[in-house]
């Protein structure tokens, strides 16, 4: 774990965001979605027919109580202003988060193009070299066995089906 | 005498080089996955259910639940070595297992760790194995209203005695069961919540949702927190394990107490985190010098790790029986059931007993297996936690990927596995409880399909749930285990006003 040390030099404390604002933010959504998901079910039909209820049944209410839990968690968080002002994440924090989150968003996106295996084999050599600043060759290295050794394992041992590119298809597969 | 017949056949079915090959490489992957920061138990089996996907239902779940043991074994390495839990349940180990490795003896530690597993794990098979033909009989006694009012029991048990905040469980729960709603209505044909994307027909499959939640979030927790590991070193020799286990006999009642508890508290759901915590304080509590508690005493150590594996094994049993999963790990299992085809519940039992013993007999055979097989490998096991992070995490990433999309071949999942790595994230940042939303999302679409089909049997009548003793009691039982904030509060001011004045305390 002594190369992940060497990362983001100076330790920096300060929170960019606060739990309580982020929470606030995620009950928002929340309550947005329940919204949706309620107005979607009555369109479907949210009664109760003579033998029980409806497809849109079980939606609505269920909408319904998380939308009125959500506002039950805005309400006491507004209320219980400053009671809880810990932070949600510090920016070091968070720049560590987002060196694995968009390294794995750039990996879901060159699926979509290049398949798996050569998504995997970019990610995992990359990830070794520019984050975790390891020796070129190594990670490479690494990187290609690991494809290899996957490739093996699901495509021709297990008989599992991945998304696969114009590289495999090039060798027939 | 039944029990044992059927045992033995289940002990003949499992006799192949094909699956004892498949049991050693089952507990490998576990126990590697059980030590790697970010996979626990419950996401290992997830992330390699798709190798199984075109084998028989009995070498799927020999090699599944082998990972199991595996992962549970591997668990305790991390504890006592890195002080790092690699389960919930695992923590409770820590107390006394890493300051057992801090004085040097790591290797009697893990050994003790890993052969009172073993012990935990073998009260409870034991257990399965003589009720389970019991539960068969009982089983035909299950309609449409009885489980939804066990699916009712579940739900309202996670509400009414969760620890968390109950607005945070609610929401997590109605989110998970709303998501289960997403695609086609099984009753009436009619879409639900697709808003005319094709990609929603399917539903959201919850082996994804896991992935996600647990797979792709963990690693940005790992990543935020930037463990620094430092773990000791353990050898671990024929002597030593010798040594450690004649010190057994005299901790023996300590051993029965976890495995009750254990047991008990397996069946109930969600009990394995329970049941560590409370073997560990009931040793505590009947030790004659409490104080060395948390200094490195080998009791310390049997009396989790006992209860917590002979929960994670009991978990089993209402996993097959009832459909309902006691531990995280067994609710992804549930889900290879239905994807092998075999629908889990008091049936199962009758129409399938080559597949229940074989599975039985296979905890007996696989936890055998994994006690010799983590007693030497331990330092090999270790090394790999010494394995930088920036290698491991991306491999990590690049294997929930695989298993998200293999589940139903769909590139769509592998959005969908992100989007649930960041609400996960989100979630276990902001102490919103996972479990509720894992449970909902695994029995949400059977729990209301319970409830529509009593509904149609009884023509829309809300009594038939207490239309006879057992559905009565399971449902009330359900409402009452729901209030149960409110009702004990009741029961304690009761208390209070009843007891006499001079003797509070």
């Amino acid at each position: 774990m002594s190369q992940q040390n060497s990362l983001p030099a100076p330790e920096d404390d300060r929170p960019i965001a606060k739990s309580r604002s982020v929470d606030v933010v995620v009950l928002l959504l929340l309550l947005a979605l329940a919204c949706l998901l309620g107005w979607d079910s009555t369109r479907v039909g949210n009664a109760w027919a003579d033998d029980g209820p409806q497809a849109g049944y079980f939606p609505f209410y269920l909408s319904v109580l998380m939308g009125a839990t959500c506002i039950f968690g805005l309400t006491r968080l507004l209320v219980a202003s400053g009671a809880t002002a810990d932070g949600f994440i510090t920016r070091h924090q968070f720049i560590r988060v987002i060196q694995v989150f968009v390294p794995t968003l750039a990996f879901v996106i060159a699926t979509e193009f290049l398949g798996l295996y050569v998504a995997s084999f970019l990610l995992v050599a990359g990830f070794m070299w520019w984050i975790g600043r390891m020796a070129l060759w190594k990670s490479v290295l690494t990187s290609f066995l690991f494809a290899a050794a996957m490739f093996l394992t699901f495509e021709i041992a297990f008989n599992v089906i991945m998304p696969k590119g114009p590289l495999e298809a090039a060798f027939g597969f | 005498m039944e029990a044992f017949e059927l045992l033995l056949q289940g002990f003949v079915t499992l006799m192949t080089v094909q699956k004892l090959s498949l049991m050693v490489v089952g507990l490998i992957l576990g126990v590697f996955v059980g030590v790697l920061p970010g996979l626990g138990g419950p996401n290992g089996v997830a992330i390699l259910l798709p190798l199984t996907f075109s084998m028989d239902p009995t070498s799927a779940i020999v090699m599944l639940s082998c990972l199991y043991w595996g992962a549970l074994f591997g668990g305790a390495i991390t504890s006592i070595l890195f002080n790092i839990p690699g389960e919930a349940w695992s923590v409770a180990t820590t107390f006394d297992g890493y300051p057992m490795a801090q004085k040097g003896q790591a290797a009697q530690a893990l050994t003790a760790a890993f052969t009172s597993s073993f012990i935990g794990s073998l009260v409870a098979v034991i257990l399965i194995t003589f009720l389970a033909p019991r539960i068969a009989d009982f089983a035909l006694r299950f309609g449409p209203p009885e489980f939804f009012a066990v699916y009712l029991l579940t739900f309202c048990s996670f509400v009414g005695l969760g620890r968390e905040e109950k607005h945070k469980i609610v929401i997590s729960m109605t989110l998970g069961l709303l998501l289960t709603g997403i695609g086609m209505d099984t009753v009436s044909g009619q879409l639900r919540m697709t808003f005319g994307f094709t990609d929603l027909l399917r539903g959201v499959n919850f082996l994804v949702a896991v992935i996600g939640l647990f797979g792709i979030s963990e690693i940005l927790v790992t990543m935020e927190e930037s463990l620094a590991l430092r773990g000791h070193a353990a050898h671990i020799n024929p002597k030593v394990v010798w040594e450690t286990w004649k010190t057994f006999p005299r901790y023996w009642g300590t051993i029965m107490r976890s495995a009750f508890i254990g047991c008990w508290l397996g069946i109930t759901p969600g009990g394995a985190i329970a049941a560590s915590f409370m073997g560990y304080n009931l040793a505590k509590r009947f030790a004659r010098d409490k104080d060395t508690f948390g200094t490195g005493r080998i009791d310390g150590v049997l009396a989790p790790e006992t209860a917590a594996h002979a929960a994670g094994t009991a978990a089993l049993l209402p996993m097959l029986a009832l459909g309902i999963p006691g531990s995280g790990t067994a609710a992804i299992l549930l889900g290879g059931l239905l994807v092998w085809g075999l629908n889990p519940g008091p049936l199962l039992f009758v129409e399938h007993k080559a597949f229940v013993w074989g599975t039985i007999a296979s905890m007996y055979l696989g936890n055998i297996v994994g006690l010799v097989l983590v007693l030497s490998t331990v330092p090999l096991f270790a090394a790999v936690l010494r394995v930088p992070f920036a290698a491991i995490a991306p491999m990590i990433v690049v294997s929930c990927a695989i298993g998200a999309y293999a589940i139903q071949n769909a590139m769509f999942d592998i959005w969908l596995m992100l989007g649930f790595g960041v609400l996960g994230y989100v979630f276990k940042k902001l102490d919103y409880p996972l479990a509720p939303l894992t449970l909902a999302l695994v029995l949400g679409s059977r729990t209301e399909d319970a409830f529509r089909l009593s509904m149609i049997g009884a023509g829309g009548d809300l009594r038939v749930f207490w239309s006879n003793g057992l559905v009565g009691t399971i449902t009330t039982l359900a409402l009452v285990l729901l209030f149960w904030p409110v009702i004990g509060s009741l029961f304690e001011r009761a208390g209070k006003l009843l007891r006499p004045v001079g003797k509070a305390t």
